[in-house]
Formats: structure tokens, C-alpha cells, sequence
């Protein structure tokens, strides 16, 4: 122990008093480091990780008094409930299913609009649809539930008018779960197409000039210029969107379904999602107990997935890891 | 076809995707008309004829209504302003901070802070303990913190922070520090000045999040002087409760399909006004994040 003397070799001897005259140095030399981090680190502490161990509140029953701590054990009940009724396959369904069609739907309509824009020559013209394109990503989904109204509701909205005006039957929107399916999509691509259309634009941007020249040399036509270079060269970056949407996809986007389908009780058996579900429990119902359950199945589901998928992206392309 | 040359043909295909673009984009603004034109009718023509582009009979009631008792908007907005401009302010200050140490190599406790920010991207307790810890641990029901707080920091964007800071030269700090500089005087005076684009967009970043927000609002706030403009966009279509208490306190019934639409447009104007402005850092920011490794 004689040989210590400087502060570096202090961690490699280990020891529990040199861990903590390592420890005096590092907070010496660091001190304003850790100052900087200290707000962030506070916030993030008491909004994120606070909550955490309440996640056993799944195996209990839940009662204010007591509290989190206080509340007996209840062991699987929460779960049985939840798995028994149905309304845990109604809910994880209809969250995947719509997710992965959101998934899809983005991918290929921006895939396809940023091929187009990336074709015009006018570059004024382009800018002014991208602009246009992108405007919805500001526009909040309370507002979005908003137009959605205006468009469909069953005694005055604008798509029932256009349908009577060409002499054929309105619709009950708001009672047809089925036609909920697309509605959504095409929502979710309202609201999304601008934002990864950039960054798949950006991606066609940065591709070298080049194979362009020499395809045109060799004669290929636009659609293969398209096929053979264009897609091709971004597919890193639409695997890697992908990957990580797919690590997301027990997550439903609350605000949009909620604003959008103003639970309707009549649109639950597509529109249901994991989420709505647990706020539904919680805030209109009081049940703590459901909610907490499927909470926990979404936080583990969850959890995995985005493991898994993080191990695809780092197979795919190291550097794009989230970690 | 085969009788058109290659600069006529690709004439054809270029003037055929901008129409088809542009068909796109008409359609993508039919919303905003829509509701622009209900709100410059009367209820009575939105409930007989419905939602039409062109407005069926021109008013201005709506708004002369909401001119009449202007405090429903005004009082939704301040808090919506009050909101954004403090979580913005203090959200990219500590966010910046952070993002700056996390950026620094030699730094021994930068691979254990960095995981702790990164792992609440990938696992979370759930919302009911999340809505314990804040409405009987930390008692934020009905405060303005509620609406604050939780947005602070969003990890990924500290990720982007991160990712710019590393990119700045070393020895811009190692000279600094050479002089004499403290690690605030390197953060004040040379990261920040140097991070000003990434710093900007990130600020319109977090400023979208909290003027849109709703999720909070929804769980901790149930008074209507707390309410903002989202919120009460929100209960004007989800509870009668409004609609009652304006027509007590004016003495006649409220033109509310109309009202709805005229408070829709003056919550979306703001917005795209500043989107017009903004939008290039916007789109400077998406990409930013998009290509990662740069």
C-alpha cells in the first residue's frame, strides 16, 4: 500500500479505502462535472425512477391508504383478471396490429414521396411541398381529433355531406369500429409523412452523384435509377427506423388514439389500445389494479422487444446502436 | 411513347410527379380549410348543412362570441405561455448541462450517467405509479408543476446535445483550460456559443412537446384556471360542464359547434405562423438525429 502515491494507480490497487480516497480525488478534480449534471440528473431521478419499484403494485391491491408499500399481495389475481376477460387480447391486438400497420404505412408512403420530390427538378416547387408536407407534425392531436370530427360525424360532417350530395347512403362512422382501421393509418400518416419523408429525402440527397451519371450512361430508365440505386442506398436507414419503431410497438401513441377516437365506446373492439386502456382504468374507472397490471405487461413486453430490436440494429450497423 | 425522345419523356414523368405531389398536398391542407371555414359560420348552418369548405352562410359570430368573453382563451393561453416558456427555458439549460459532461471522455462517471439517462428510454415503471408519485408522493395534483416537471429532460434529445458537443475540437477546451478556464467558463463561453444551432433546435424541439402536450394536463389538472389551451380544446368537446357554465355567465346559449371551430383556429394560427419561421431548423434537427454517427 506504500507504493500509492499517485491518484490515477488509486482505482487499479481497489481497496475499500482507496476506493474512497479515489473517490475524494475524482470529486475534487470533477466537482463542477457533477455540479453541471446535478439539475438533469435530480429531474430525471424523481420523474423516472421513483415510480420504478411501484411497479410491483401489479401483484397487489392497490388501496390509497396503505399505500404502495402497505397494500397486500394478491399474487397473479390482477393478471388473471385482466387475461380472463378478454381484454387483454383485445387490447395487446389491436395495439400491434395497428402499430405495425403504422410501420408500414409510413415507411412505404414517405419512401415513396421522398422518391418523387427527390425527382423534382424544381427545387423552389419541392420545397414547398416538403413545407406543406411537414406542417401536420406541429399540429397537436387534440386538434387532429378536431378535423376528424368535422370530416365524419354522422349528422353534419363533410365526408357524409359529399357522400349524400352523390346520392349515396351516409355512414355511422362513429359506430363502425372496422372502418377504424384505416382511418387511423391514414391519420398516422397525415401527421407523419413530412417528418420521416426528411429524413429519407436527406438520405437520397447524400447519395454520391455519381451512380447516377453512370447509370444514365448505361441507359436506365427513372423508375430503375429509383429501384436500383435510390432505394437500395437508403435501405440502411429505413432498416434502422424500422428496427427501432418495432422495439416501440407495445407502446401506442395515447394522445392520438384518445383524441381521435374520443373513446367511443362503439370503436373499443378495434380501437382499444394497451395504453387507453391503463388511462381508461386509472382515471374514468379507478381501477388501479387492471391498470397496473397491464402496465407491467407493457413495461416487460416492452423492455424485450427493445432489447431485441437494439441487437438487430447492432448486428445491422453497430454505430446506429441506441446502446 | 416510343415516339418521344428522353428530355420529352422525363418532361412527362418530372410535370406527372408534381401533379401527383401536389394532388397530395392539396389534400394534406383540406383539414385546415375545413375548420377555417366552420369557425366563419353560425352553429345553426353547421348543424343544418354541415362542414363545408366554402362556409354555407358567412358569420362572424363565433368570434365576436369568444371577443365577448375573451377570459376562456386568454386565460388557457397564459398558462399554455406560461408552461412552454419556463419548461423551455429550464429544460435546455439542464439539458445542455448534462449533454455537455456526458460529452466528456475523460470524465470516470460518463458511462454510468449516460446509462442512467438512457435506460428511462427503455424501461418505466408504468403510469400508475407513475400517477402515485406525482399526485400523493410529490402532491402536484392541480399545479403548474405538473405540467412542467415531466418534460424537463427527454433523453434523446440530450442524446443529440451529446452527440453535437463531441463533435466540437478538443483542444478548443484543452487551450481553455490551459489558461486558466473553470469548467463553467468552457461550458459559457465556448461550448455553448459553438452549439448555438443544435442548442436552437432542440429549444423548438421541446417547445412543440410542451405546447401540444396534453397527457399531462389530462391526469393532474381538473380546474379550469389551470387549464391549458389543449386541455380546454379538449373539454369543450368532452364535457357539457363548459358549454353550461358559459351560458350561465352570459345569459344566452353558447353557438358552440362554431365557438369549437373558431377556438381550434386560434389555438392552430400561432402554430403555423411559427412553423413558417421555423421549420428549417426543424428540418435541420430531424435529420441531425436521423444520421446518428455524423
Amino acid at each position: 500500500m506504500t507504493e500509492v502515491s499517485r491518484p490515477g494507480a488509486l482505482l487499479a490497487t481497489g481497496g475499500r479505502k482507496n476506493f474512497f480516497s479515489a473517490a475524494i480525488t475524482e470529486v475534487r478534480k470533477n466537482w463542477a462535472l457533477m455540479l453541471m449534471a446535478l439539475p438533469a440528473v435530480t429531474v430525471v431521478f424523481i420523474v423516472s425512477y421513483m415510480p420504478m419499484p411501484g411497479i410491483i403494485l401489479a401483484f397487489k391491491n392497490y388501496r390509497p391508504g396503505p399505500g404502495i408499500w402497505g397494500s397486500e399481495w394478491t399474487g397473479l389475481k390482477n393478471f388473471e383478471f385482466l387475461f380472463n376477460s378478454g381484454i387483454a387480447w383485445q387490447i395487446i391486438r389491436n395495439t400491434l396490429v395497428l402499430n405495425f400497420l403504422f410501420i408500414v404505412a409510413a415507411n412505404v408512403c414517405s419512401l415513396t414521396i421522398a422518391s418523387m420530390l427527390n425527382e423534382i427538378y424544381h427545387r423552389q416547387i419541392a420545397k414547398v411541398f416538403q413545407t406543406i408536407l411537414f406542417f401536420p407534425h406541429f399540429v397537436s392531436w387534440v386538434l387532429v381529433g378536431y378535423f376528424t370530427y368535422a370530416f365524419l360525424n354522422a349528422d353534419n360532417g363533410f365526408v357524409n355531406s359529399l357522400l349524400v350530395q352523390m346520392k349515396l347512403a351516409p355512414v355511422n362512422w362513429y359506430g363502425e369500429p372496422t372502418y377504424w382501421i384505416p382511418i387511423l393509418v391514414i391519420l398516422s400518416v397525415w401527421k407523419g409523412l413530412g417528418y420521416f419523408t426528411i429524413i429519407y429525402l436527406a438520405g437520397m440527397l447524400s447519395i454520391n452523384p455519381e451512380y447516377f451519371e453512370a447509370a444514365r450512361i448505361d441507359g436506365a430508365s427513372k423508375l430503375q435509377e429509383i429501384w436500383y440505386i435510390n432505394l437500395p442506398l437508403i435501405r440502411p436507414l429505413v432498416v434502422i427506423n424500422v428496427l427501432l419503431a418495432i422495439g416501440r410497438i407495445f407502446y401506442a401513441n395515447f394522445d392520438f388514439i384518445w383524441n381521435v377516437t374520443r373513446d367511443t365506446g362503439m370503436l373499443l373492439e378495434t380501437t382499444n389500445v394497451i395504453d387507453t386502456f391503463i388511462y381508461r382504468s386509472l382515471a374514468a374507472v379507478g381501477n388501479f389494479n387492471l391498470a397496473a397490471a397491464a402496465g407491467f405487461f407493457q413495461a416487460i413486453a416492452g423492455f424485450i422487444l427493445v432489447l431485441l430490436a437494439n441487437w438487430a440494429v447492432r448486428k445491422f450497423d453497430e454505430s446506429q446502436a441506441l446502446f | 411513347m416510343a415516339t418521344m425522345g428522353h428530355a420529352a419523356k422525363t418532361r412527362f414523368w418530372h410535370t406527372l410527379i408534381i401533379i401527383f405531389v401536389g394532388i397530395v398536398c392539396a389534400l394534406f391542407v383540406v383539414p385546415v380549410i375545413l375548420i377555417f371555414s366552420a369557425s366563419f359560420t353560425t352553429s345553426k348552418a353547421l348543424a343544418e348543412v354541415g362542414y363545408r369548405l366554402i362556409p354555407p352562410e358567412f358569420s362572424t359570430e363565433a368570434y365576436t362570441f369568444l371577443w365577448q368573453d375573451p377570459h376562456l382563451i386568454t386565460q388557457a393561453y397564459a398558462v399554455s405561455i406560461f408552461v412552454t416558456v419556463v419548461g423551455v427555458l429550464i429544460g435546455v439549460l439542464i439539458m445542455t448541462l448534462l449533454a455537455y459532461v456526458l460529452s466528456r471522455k475523460e470524465f470516470k462517471l460518463r458511462g454510468i450517467l449516460t446509462f442512467y439517462i438512457f435506460f428511462t428510454m427503455l424501461f418505466s415503471g408504468g403510469l400508475v405509479p407513475y400517477y402515485i408519485n406525482m399526485v400523493r408522493t410529490l402532491h402536484l395534483k392541480n399545479t403548474l408543476t405538473a405540467m412542467i416537471l415531466p418534460g424537463l429532460v427527454v433523453p434523446f434529445f440530450v442524446l443529440l446535445l451529446r452527440t453535437y458537443f463531441s463533435s466540437l475540437p478538443r483542444e478548443l477546451f484543452d487551450a481553455a483550460k490551459m489558461d486558466g478556464a473553470n469548467e463553467f467558463n468552457i461550458f459559457f463561453q465556448i461550448a455553448i456559443p459553438l452549439s448555438m444551432p443544435a442548442i436552437l433546435t432542440i429549444s423548438l424541439f421541446l417547445m412543440l412537446n410542451y405546447w401540444n402536450d396534453i397527457y399531462q394536463a389530462l391526469l393532474f389538472i381538473d380546474m379550469n384556471k389551470l387549464s391549458p389551451l389543449q386541455l380546454t380544446l379538449y373539454n369543450m368537446v368532452v364535457s357539457s360542464f363548459m358549454e353550461t357554465e358559459m351560458n350561465v355567465k352570459l345569459g344566452q346559449p353558447v353557438p358552440l359547434l362554431s365557438v369549437r371551430m373558431a377556438m381550434a383556429v386560434l389555438a392552430l394560427g400561432p402554430v403555423i405562423l411559427a412553423f413558417l419561421f421555423v421549420q428549417r431548423y426543424f428540418i435541420r434537427g430531424v435529420t441531425l438525429g436521423s444520421i446518428k454517427g455524423d
